[in-house]
């Protein structure tokens, strides 16, 4: 079976199984950013953005993405080097394998959310999961990113 | 400008942000066999037969190995540097199932369906043996878990397969018994850890390949590739001259990847078919059958004099190696000497331990590797104490705690030369404004506040075992080359010695191209463990670049023609003052024309004493007495790591040490079923901290100077999870009057002890 | 992990009907949950083609599609104008955001999961699901039938002035629950529901406020590896409580 996903901005068509995931279908297609960490739905590491939504590549299906947009951080390499940036001023990516996932969350959360709190945005990202830093220094990161955007749309 | 001490972005930083293809499973050659593994359903068992027939013929199979198709010698997983501690006591593939989860059969097909499929069709006819699941029972009991008589220990430490004691130890420093009798409050307690997951968010994965020079080469997400490349010799019966290893970026590892735990079946797989072969192991697999933290019962008892003086501390540690003994002996011997060395003025101490095995899942190396039980037991007594003597637990410590100049007699009898203790815990009282904070309040929505301390220290490297050495050359143009050996596992590594490198031999960052590990390449080195890297390669760095300004002093004199002695070197030219003068870069390009004159430099380094880190750490929590949920508010840290060679990433180091001490005091459960299998064996039932379930973590340095480390820097990777559970069960206690003594602390166990006081 | 032979993205109801008559195949909603389990699926009957994915009000109840996810519940604007947060409330525990985009209305619902957030909090509520074949019944009804055959397409929600709180107790912020409750108030009538008792939510109902501490007491509670027994007979007085008390808080 066959389906046809605009990925990133391309049309891609490709061969998949009844019950081949979005991430498998995804990393088949070369789309290495995205990572998986369990087999539960609960660590966020797969996230991507499905019609503009993060969501579990690991739980679509990838029929379902048949017809519809995805992007990876493939696809926003601008976005991410400008968030990663400050990430990275933190030290707040450390192991870099949760990631991808993560900078994914964020940019949707700020499509999302204007101005949003510490509490929101803790609550936002929740389901992305880090083992390495404790979150502190992506809270950090986050915030002077989102200062730093707003300063620049000014 | 200098590097050191300065927050350094990482030097790989961009490429995991913007998520380049850097990782193991990301590099895996398309056309890789897929390996997976059957694993025994049963705790303890024989495997009688193995029909492959059904599942040979599933299409795209390509081979199934059992336990007769492997080399018989037995080996041990740890990475450790040779002979190891812990003893030989696994095969490839065993015909005895000694846990949940132990290999059966390996498969190897073309895709991971063909090989899952295959899995499920296999027949294995089992002689299930009764299973010696609790390892308070292990000592002496009639069901012994390594009967083989190739089992063998190659290093003394009281290993007794027969009686399944896998190692003991014991340790006393004064009249331990005499000092008991004259104390005037003895307070005895036993607590209890659990086997907790190292969870880091990249799981087991390797692949192997045989490359041109018709060598096993071996790409995985390791701390020890020189140790991957001996025991693969071992474990399949080859010459470490045919194994390269080499070691991409990692997702992480706090000591998970201390051990083979993936490496072997993919490697065995290329072996015998000559193909690339991969393994990936599932979250599952990973919780079931990787190496976590060793289990342990520790019992503490502790005389003091009503005044606060504590006299004598004897504590005895009954560890679970679960079915293999990796890292059982070495782990232990850091609950005594790391805990019972906080306290520097003790009259008497004592410390005696036994490691047995049982059928559950082997455990290994988990950072803080026995220290973090240790100091969880005598931290949870010390402050259990201070509330019988009613005295505030900071005091009490003040009172006792080692002090730079010491001899500390139960570390080895160790000079304790660099010593912030006392700095962090003024620091860390005022960061956390414990004097008024401290014991507790009440909000008005009934939840209490109260505070919670605990001190800890680790080391720095094996003293007299580790190795960390690195290779600086100069190139044409005057850029260097740094490769070292140890492992930088998101840790940054990497990073931290390109900035020593970078001082030391006054240049930019950027003229600095680092690379990390490939055996056939990199110098030795032990890997990253035992919070080695900072101190023992950074040692290794220094001494390199002393080394290799030298040659560089002496080919730039030499080539303006004056003679050494009168000519300096600033990083960017050799040059007499006022006077002649030649680039670096001159001098670089020199080296590599006509002559034998290659810029080189690779010291190998290694120390022999291993100085503590320091930290005293403080929870603020909020306890709702109704549901008994505990948050973690607040914690305030003050570390003593020496010189903070990246404030950075010291500080998320400690951010993150924290937040995985905070997920073991409440979080983090290891339950069995009654036949032995882990329940919580996903991260839907192993729950580590969400983002929402830590509060503010603030962290300050108040650094000592170790003369013996390079720029006067300690470690600081493992430390950093040690405090967070004895510091929150002193704060429950400061909150309610209940001292809890098993992890982790859950809602119900505070809400039903506080029940308990109202009927 | 699922596995699944067939994948056939349903033009119409009746396909989707007929499709699942055989009992090896299954209905996907977000397909976060089924792949917890082991099953050998024949066909995955995919409904997201059938415009179940939408809340849509009128003046006497609110129908949320089958395929709405527990995000869309989470920030309609139309539920909260209705009823406040308790939407947000009931599902913003549930893993994350990314989970939440994807988990579905309808999967929650006709998974009648013992530890159901969802399924506490609707059965506080007037609630009615509609299903392809049998057509309406009451939420209630439907949770304590055996799962069979017919298609779940929508939950319907009366507007009926009810106020509505939610409140659950977990060992860690998104886990599963140790213990859900809801609890509603219209007119002189009080709801009051209770679910991951381990088992799946149960409701009573009473015109005493001054009972319910009582009542919740009486409902039969379950140990598993979350809590015990007597536990969540204690967190149920205190949920109870406490729901009680945002109930009374919002309502002035």
């Amino acid at each position: 079976m066959t389906v046809t996903i605009t990925l990133n901005g391309i049309r891609r068509t490709g061969e998949v199984q009844p019950d081949t995931s979005l991430y498998t279908f995804l990393r088949q297609q070369g789309c290495l950013s995205v990572k998986c960490g369990c087999e539960t739905s609960n660590c966020g590491l797969c996230t991507v953005h499905l019609d503009g939504c993060p969501v579990l590549s690991c739980s679509v299906p990838a029929f379902r993405a048949d017809g519809h947009e995805v992007t990876t951080l493939e696809g926003v390499q601008k976005e991410a080097e400008e968030f990663g940036a400050f990430l990275a001023d933190e030290g707040g990516e450390q192991c870099g394998f949760c990631s991808p996932g993560f900078i994914l969350s964020v940019l949707a959360m700020a499509r999302e959310l204007e101005n949003p709190t510490d509490d929101q945005i803790k609550e936002y990202l929740a389901g992305n999961l880090c083992r390495c830093t404790g979150y502190q220094s992506q809270l950090r990161a986050i915030k002077k990113w989102l200062a730093a955007r707003k300063e620049g749309d000014k | 400008m200098s590097y050191v001490s300065k927050p350094i972005r990482k030097r790989d930083a961009m490429s995991l942000v913007t998520g380049k293809p850097v990782y193991t499973g990301d590099l895996c050659p398309a056309g890789a066999l897929q390996v997976c593994l059957l694993r025994s359903p049963h705790a303890h068992a024989l495997v009688e037969s193995v029909d492959k027939t059904a599942a040979l013929r599933v299409p795209g199979v390509v081979a199934i190995y059992t336990w007769e198709d492997v080399p018989q010698s037995r080996f041990t997983t740890a990475g450790q540097t040779w002979p190891e501690p812990s003893p030989y006591d696994r095969l490839i593939l065993d015909r005895r199932l000694r846990c949940v989860g132990d290999p059966v059969a390996i498969i190897a097909a073309e895709t991971e369906e063909s090989a899952q499929k295959a899995r499920q069709l296999l027949k294995v006819t089992y002689q299930v043996l009764e299973p010696l699941l609790d390892f308070t029972k292990a000592l002496d009991n009639p069901i012994i878990v390594h009967p083989e008589e190739n089992f063998r220990a190659l290093c003394d430490v009281g290993t007794d397969a027969a009686r399944n004691l896998c190692s003991q130890e014991e340790m006393t420093v004064g009249d331990v018994e005499g000092e008991l009798a004259q104390s005037e409050v003895v307070l005895e307690r036993v607590y209890h850890t659990r086997a907790n997951s190292q969870a880091m968010m990249e799981t087991f994965r390797t692949y192997s390949y045989i490359d041109e020079y018709g060598r096993l080469n071996v790409v995985s997400s390791t701390q020890v590739p020189f140790h991957v490349r001996r025991i693969l010799g071992n474990a399949l019966e080859m010459s470490r001259r045919d194994i390269r290893i080499v070691k991409p970026r990692i997702g992480g590892g706090f000591g998970a990847k201390q051990s083979v735990v993936s490496e072997i079946f993919p490697a065995f797989v290329t072996k015998m078919t000559g193909r690339p072969a991969y393994i990936c192991y599932t979250r599952q697999e990973t919780f079931t059958n990787g190496s976590p933290r060793h289990e342990m019962e520790m019992r503490v008892r502790i005389g003091a004099d009503r005044d606060g003086t504590i006299r004598v501390i004897d504590l005895f540690a009954l560890s679970n190696a679960g079915a293999y003994g990796d890292h059982g002996p070495t782990t232990i011997g850091l609950v005594g000497h790391k805990a019972l060395s906080l306290y520097g003025t003790l009259k008497a101490a004592r410390f005696g331990c036994q490691v047995v095995y049982t059928n559950t899942m082997g455990a290994g190396a988990y950072r803080g590797y026995g220290a973090t039980q240790g100091i969880f037991a005598v931290e949870a007594a010390v402050n259990e104490l201070a509330a019988q003597l009613g005295m505030d637990p900071c005091l009490l410590r003040e009172k006792n705690m080692v002090r730079q100049g010491q001899i500390m007699a139960t570390y080895y009898n160790e000079p304790c030369n660099s010593c912030a203790l006392d700095r962090c815990m003024e620091q860390a009282k005022k960061m956390m404004n414990w004097e008024e904070k401290y014991p507790r309040k009440v909000l008005e929505n009934g939840h209490i506040r109260s505070v919670g301390v605990a001190m800890a220290m680790q080391g720095s490297g094996i003293s007299g075992v580790d190795i960390g050495s690195v290779e600086i050359r100069l190139n044409d143009d005057g850029f260097y080359t740094l490769l070292v050996g140890c492992t930088d596992m998101g840790t940054g590594c990497d990073t931290i010695l390109s900035q020593m490198a970078a001082d030391c031999l006054e240049c930019d960052l950027d003229r600095i191209a680092v690379r990390g590990v490939d055996t056939d390449q990199s110098p030795y080195d032990t890997g990253s463990y035992a919070s080695s890297t900072t101190y023992i390669t950074g040692m290794a760095v220094v001494r390199t670049c002393q080394e290799l300004r030298e040659k560089i002093l002496a080919m730039g004199a030499k080539m303006i023609g004056v003679p050494v002695e009168q000519a300096e070197f600033d990083g960017r030219r050799v040059f007499v003052p006022g006077g002649k003068e030649i680039s670096l870069a001159e001098i670089g390009s020199a080296s590599f024309e006509g002559h034998n004159h290659c810029l080189s430099s690779c010291i190998s380094h290694s120390s022999p004493i291993s100085p503590p880190p320091f930290m005293v750490g403080m929870a603020e929590i909020d306890l709702d007495p109704e549901t008994g949920v505990v948050q973690v508010v607040d914690y305030a840290a003050a570390v003593d790591c020496g010189t903070v060679v990246n404030t950075n990433l010291a500080r998320v180091q400690t951010e993150g040490g924290i937040a995985q001490g905070i997920g073991m005091a409440l979080y983090e459960e290891v339950n069995h079923t009654p036949k032995g299998r882990l329940i919580n064996d996903s991260f839907l039932q192993y729950k580590i901290p969400s983002r929402l379930d830590l509060g503010t973590i603030r962290v300050e340095f108040e650094s000592s100077y170790e003369p013996s480390g390079p720029f006067g820097a300690k470690s600081i990777g493992e430390l950093v999870i040690n405090t967070p559970a004895p510091a929150i069960l002193g704060a429950i206690l400061n909150a309610t009057g209940k001292a809890f003594h098993t992890l982790p602390v859950k809602p119900e166990d505070v809400a039903m002890a506080l029940l308990e006081d109202k009927k | 992990m699922y596995t699944a032979s067939n994948y056939v993205l349903a033009q119409s109801l009746d396909q989707a009907l007929e499709l699942n008559r055989k009992r090896s195949s299954a209905i996907i909603g977000g397909g976060c949950w089924l792949r917890l389990g082991r099953k050998r699926i024949g066909t995955l009957i995919d409904l997201s083609a059938l415009g179940l994915d939408k809340i849509q009000e009128n003046e006497e109840e609110i129908s949320l599609g089958a395929m709405v996810t527990l995000r869309q519940m989470e920030t309609s604007k139309e539920l909260e104008a209705a009823f406040g947060p308790f939407f947000a409330d009931m599902v913003r525990h549930i893993v994350g955001v990314q989970f939440r985009n994807c988990a579905t209305l309808g999967g929650s619902v006709a998974a009648r999961f013992g530890f159901s957030d969802i399924l506490t909090g609707l059965m506080a509520l007037d609630c009615q699901v509609e299903l392809a074949q049998k057509g309406r019944m009451p939420l209630e009804e439907y949770a304590r039938l055996a799962p069979d055959r017919d298609i779940l397409t929508a939950v319907v929600v009366k507007k009926d002035g009810r106020k509505a709180v939610y409140q659950s107790a977990r060992n860690i912020s998104t886990d599963l629950p140790v213990l859900t409750c809801a609890l509603s108030h219209k007119g002189d009538l009080w709801r009051l529901v209770f679910g991951a008792r381990p088992g799946k939510a149960e409701a009573v109902e009473t015109g005493d406020p001054g009972s319910l501490e009582r009542l919740a007491g009486e409902f039969s509670f379950g140990g598993n590896m979350r809590g015990s027994e007597e536990y969540r007979r204690h967190l149920a007085g205190v949920l109870t409580r406490r729901a009680l008390e945002q109930l009374r808080r919002e309502e002035e």
